[in-house]
């Protein structure tokens, strides 16, 4: 893809949009994406796409056929580790970006190691328990980091009850607080994408040194 | 009186664990704000509520 846009043209276009102030502050940001299923993925294109300098990827999942109902992946890359599926993906669309991939299970072992170098992490996961402890571990050891976590975007209720709530000044949560994949069984893309649209937002506003909600 | 989510509840001298034992609310499922902290789980039994004290409980559900 670098021989199709140069990095200069690619910037120069973002430039003229969003101007350079705003540019230089997400350039220099590291965002850390904590699951890269139908939420992560999508917070991944939108914050490669708006500019942001460095992405830090975990999940430990691969792309799966169930998965293409909602999340950023090809029917092509069915099988592929998501980490690299995503790679490939943020490539074409992002081709400068610098992106840090672990094709691993966050965990108490690791959290701290895979984490230090964000700015702002976002939580993606989809069980409840792990959003728990990621919000947890983030909050008591790296409370100068900035969090945005996501409960709640399954089934289709109005998209008006997706909201991002501030919790704490670096902890804040998107979503409709109770849509539970496991009693409404399904999720569906753009209510998904939502939820993943309020995070990744929450995160230019929070880079943007935009910290309301 | 401590206020959790809004709600002006009896809790003075209950442990944050006490308390959310009379819930449904499952421990390894929130995060619990007091005066702008998120309490790690780990203080839960130790964190004494105090008359006074505004709380904040949210639920994570699944899904993403």
């Amino acid at each position: 893809m670098k021989d199709v846009v140069t990095k200069e043209e690619l910037r120069g276009a973002l430039e003229e949009r969003i101007g350079s102030q705003l540019l230089e502050k997400f350039e220099s940001s590291t965002v850390a994406i904590c699951g890269l299923g139908g939420l992560g993925s999508n917070i991944a294109i939108s914050l490669a796409r708006a500019g942001v300098g460095k992405l830090i990827l975990i999940d430990f999942d691969r792309v799966d056929v169930s998965n293409m109902n909602r999340q950023q992946y090809k029917v092509a890359q069915i099988g592929m580790e998501k980490t690299e599926g995503l790679r490939e993906n943020l490539r074409e669309i992002a081709p400068y970006i610098e992106l840090e991939s672990h094709f691993v299970k966050l965990e108490d072992s690791n959290y701290h190691r895979l984490l230090k170098d964000a700015d702002v992490i976002c939580e993606a996961f989809d069980v409840a328990e792990e959003k728990s402890k990621l919000v947890d571990f983030a909050m008591e050891n790296m409370p100068e980091k900035y969090l945005v976590a996501a409960s709640g975007m399954a089934g289709l209720a109005t998209p008006n009850s997706i909201k991002t709530h501030r919790v704490t000044s670096h902890f804040y949560l998107c979503g409709d607080g109770k849509s539970d994949v496991e009693k409404l069984g399904s999720l569906f893309a753009p209510r998904v994408m939502l939820c993943a649209a309020h995070q990744a937002t929450t995160v230019l506003r929070i880079l943007a040194g935009k910290m309301d909600v | 009186m401590v206020k959790i989510n809004g709600i002006e509840t009896e809790a003075q001298g209950m442990t944050l664990t006490e308390y959310l034992q009379t819930t449904s609310y499952n421990p390894g499922r929130i995060a619990v704000e007091r005066n702008g902290d998120i309490i790690p789980k780990a203080k839960y039994e130790e964190t004494v509520l105090c008359d006074g004290d505004a709380i904040e409980i949210v639920s994570f559900v699944g899904g993403g």
